[in-house]
């Protein structure tokens, strides 16, 4: 049977880097195809391709057997293409209706709402799902965002659908009832491309798999024939098993605490809902949750980025509660941002300026007015080699180095001890491997367990499980706003912290 | 007194009229996401183009020049902003700025003399050098005009404010009924969700910025023929900025902007009466202040974050799109 859709030999190149290496990938009828790799591994890009967003280099396009030409997401659309994008791309204020119904080619010139709403209602039935297409788009949850943006497919009558990690926001629960809707949509004849990072959900949705890496495709197999242990193997090329031996958990005296914490998102709503925690020295302590659920601000109002509205934050016995970011620097707190790029470093200053962004103004780097450049450059030097920062030299500038170093280079700033030459006593890392490959990734996590070892308070937050349970000596769930549970380790397992992740979850 | 009320209500639509024209077009860039501060410029070229055409040709050509004015300059706006993704504050001002210059260039008597003999060899002579056009005659409505106060007041004016009666509900229904209001409105909430479903963001928002450049020169033609016939340099006086304030006080909706208008427009007629009736507490100069410091206030206000979520400011505005990022 002619395959949906059939690419071949796809180049992409962006300045500096090849996303996609002669790719060739095949989607069925009928199947739900699991596209499987690292970040930047190139899938999202090649993906891109098949939406139109993106232009190829080389490489031709097959859509139900006819060769084709997609300069944009609306020549796609006319082909039954359809995609969800990882961060939703839904007009908030918008109601569901006016999200689902935009671009949408019909004669006329007024739009005939009541015949859609009645229309889109009848669809969403069909999939299980009850959403009123009068709600405005802000109201909903992220699990119905979600089919809002598939029925925004489906609506167009889409039969080749593509979803960018559509887990990552969702609840285990909500993860369930997405794949029972694509399981129904793939047996309707659809074709569904799933991208994803996760094995486990490779191995639960799919019903054939296809492997990137660096940007070519390393495999393509039936997901019966395969193993996760397998489908590892082929996605980092080497064997994936870490060691985190040697570290056994002693812990010392409280470094931070936070009492009854309370603070606003911005957009003003209550984020946190009397917060109490505490890290002792040497300890790491996991707050997992879906992102969004209050961790930020959590991290935000510990290093003084964000007001706290009632509540306490005590930081080495030191009352630090909306105290400013350079007293708590000073109090021994690093800080390592979410999104590091982009919150965490000056791209258009050079290395060295980034590495002393917050040490330029103690000794022995200043004296009361000037900078001792001598001296930076010299310590610049010794944390590229220390921390294996892969740079052409310390005086180019932060915007040339991929994310994997630029992460390396935070790291070294903030942890390595450049005011008064000791160690961090807390540090708050907000999910500081999103984002990165393996080889960065394993640097983050050692890093961390150094610290460790060497006596520091670590606060870490991820939304990734896996890394949260092998990491943490104590685990903090979070949601809404509030701690549901907090786990030793060894006590916590995924099902357990799924329902402390969810509304689910017994209160 | 019901006299007075009468005329002060009719000025209070002619002010209002101003106002109401500049601000609908301004509603329509914004919720693209194009914040158009060339606006008072593009009303001094208005206002500047009738003037001439309308001694050289009439007011039908001087009404049509002035809108062309106004798309042109939106366009060089639109460049700028959309294609060459500049600061929308920076290039607004500076075609604001090039309005005002341009306009008194012009304008001014030399000039003007031969632009209109170009225009039109065979022109009067005593037309080359004075500095007043004929105002645009009014037509009041039958039956309609003969209602107390409310005749007089909405009734009893030329067909340029007749046409801003229709044109802001027009443009409502455009705005939330119809798919071009639809799409024009998620363009400036969020391009990249727009784009992904195949709307033409780049097309949209030229549109929606040379439609607010064709209402800034209709209201600088208006302001001019329809209001104050005498040519004065800088003659809109800040009233382009006080139409950026009043499309965040209609929170960008068209039929709330009526009542912004004819409000702005109550206040300067109440200002001038009261200083026919013996008040001379505002000096001229605190007058003319005015529109600069509500525009000040007003671009603070857009600008808090927390602001911006509660008044519902177009998510994007301001914001240049590009796909490839």
């Amino acid at each position: 049977m002619e395959p949906l859709v059939k690419l071949r030999g796809i180049v992409k190149r962006f300045p500096g880097v090849v996303a996609n290496d002669r790719v060739d990938f095949k989607l069925r009828r009928g199947e739900v195809h699991a596209l499987l790799g690292e970040n930047g591994a190139g899938k999202t890009t090649l993906m891109n391709i098949l939406y139109g967003l993106y232009q190829p280099n080389e490489g031709e396009i097959y859509v139900k057997g006819r060769k084709v030409r997609l300069r944009s997401p609306r020549d796609a659309i006319d082909l039954g293409i359809g995609m969800v994008h990882q961060n939703f791309r839904l007009i908030e204020p918008h109601t569901v209706l006016e999200n689902i119904i935009l671009g949408l080619r019909e004669p006329g010139i007024r739009i005939d709402f009541e015949r859609h709403a009645e229309r889109i209602r009848l669809l969403a039935e069909k999939y299980g799902w009850r959403i009123d297409p009068w709600m405005r788009v802000w109201q909903l949850s992220a699990g119905e965002k979600q089919q809002v943006e598939l029925l925004k497919i489906l609506y167009r009558g889409a039969d080749i659908l593509i979803l960018d990690e559509p887990t990552s926001v969702l609840t285990p629960h909500e993860t369930r009832m997405l794949f029972k809707a694509l399981r129904r949509m793939a047996g309707e004849g659809k074709g569904v491309i799933f991208i994803t990072h996760k094995l486990g959900e490779v191995m639960e949705i799919s019903d054939r798999v296809t492997v990137m890496r660096r940007g070519r495709v390393v495999v393509t197999k039936s997901t019966k024939e395969t193993s996760p242990e397998e489908l590892a193997y082929y996605m980092v090329g080497r064997s994936a098993t870490l060691d985190f031996g040697g570290v056994e958990f002693a812990p010392g005296e409280v470094v931070a605490e936070v009492i009854d914490l309370e603070a606003l998102s911005d957009k003003g709503v209550p984020a946190l809902r009397k917060v109490s925690l505490a890290v002792r020295s040497g300890e790491i302590l996991g707050i997992a949750g879906v992102s969004g659920n209050g961790q930020v601000e959590l991290a935000e109002v510990i290093v003084g980025l964000r007001k706290a509205t009632g509540g306490k934050v005590i930081i080495s016995g030191i009352d630090a509660t909306n105290k400013s970011t350079r007293e708590i620097i000073e109090l021994g707190v690093a800080y390592i941002p979410p999104e590091s790029v982009r919150w965490g470093i000056i791209p258009e200053m050079r290395v060295v300026d980034n590495l002393f962004l917050k040490a330029y103004r103690y000794p022995p780097y200043s004296s009361k007015l000037i900078l001792n450049w001598g001296r930076m450059f010299e310590k610049a030097e010794e944390l590229v080699k220390e921390y294996e920062i892969v740079t052409p030299s310390v005086h180019a500038k932060a915007r040339s180095l991929s994310g994997g170093n630029l992460q390396r280079l935070v790291l070294a700033r903030e942890l390595s001890g450049l005011i008064g030459e000791g160690i961090p006593k807390l540090i708050v890392a907000a999910y500081p491997t999103k984002g990165l490959d393996v080889r960065a990734t394993n640097f983050v996590h050692k890093t961390l367990l150094r610290y460790r070892r060497l006596g520091a308070g670590i606060l870490f937050i991820s939304e990734d499980l896996d890394e949260i349970m092998m990491l943490s000596d104590r685990i903090a769930v979070m949601f809404e706003g509030r701690i549901t549970g907090l786990l030793e380790r060894g006590k916590a397992d995924k099902e357990k912290l799924g329902l402390l992740m969810s509304e689910t979850a017994p209160s | 007194m019901i006299e007075w009320l009468e005329s002060a209500l009719h000025l209070t639509v002619q002010m209002g009229t101003v106002y109401l024209l500049a601000s609908l077009g301004e509603i329509y860039a914004e919720r693209s996401g194009i914040l158009n501060l060339g606006l008072e410029g593009m009303m001094i070229m208005g206002a500047a183009l009738s003037f001439i055409f309308t001694l050289a040709y009439g007011h039908l050509a001087a009404i049509i020049a002035s809108i062309a004015a106004g798309v042109l300059m939106s366009l060089i706006l639109a460049v700028m902003a959309i294609r060459m993704r500049l600061n929308q504050v920076v290039t607004g001002l500076a075609l604001t700025m090039l309005g005002l210059g341009l306009s008194g260039f012009l304008a001014s008597p030399e000039i003007r003399r031969g632009i209109l003999l170009t225009l039109n060899p065979n022109i009067p002579e005593k037309l080359l050098g004075i500095q007043q056009a004929p105002t645009l005659p009014e037509y009041p409505i039958p039956i309609l005009s003969e209602i107390p106060l409310v005749g007089e007041a909405f009734f009893h004016h030329n067909p340029l404010v007749y046409a801003s009666y229709a044109a802001a509900p027009l443009m409502w229904y455009i705005l939330f009924k119809t798919r071009l209001g639809l799409s024009l409105r998620s363009v400036g909430e969020d391009p990249a969700a727009a784009d992904s479903l195949g709307v033409n963001v780049f097309l949209v928002r030229y549109l929606a910025t040379m439609i607010s450049g064709g209402f800034a020169g209709l209201a600088g033609a208006y302001l001019f023929l329809g209001f104050q016939p005498f040519w004065n340099e800088g003659m809109t006086a800040g009233k382009g900025f006080i139409a950026l304030s009043l499309v965040i006080l209609s929170t960008w909706n068209p039929l709330r902007a009526i009542l912004g208008a004819y409000l702005f427009g109550g206040i300067e007629t109440l200002q001038f009466r009261l200083q026919l009736m013996g008040w001379k507490a505002q000096s001229p100069y605190f007058l003319a202040m005015l529109p600069y410091l509500v525009a000040i206030i007003t671009l603070t206000l857009i600008s808090l974050e927390n602001v911006r979520k509660r008044i519902g400011v177009p998510a994007s505005l301001g914001v240049p799109y590009s796909r490839e990022e």
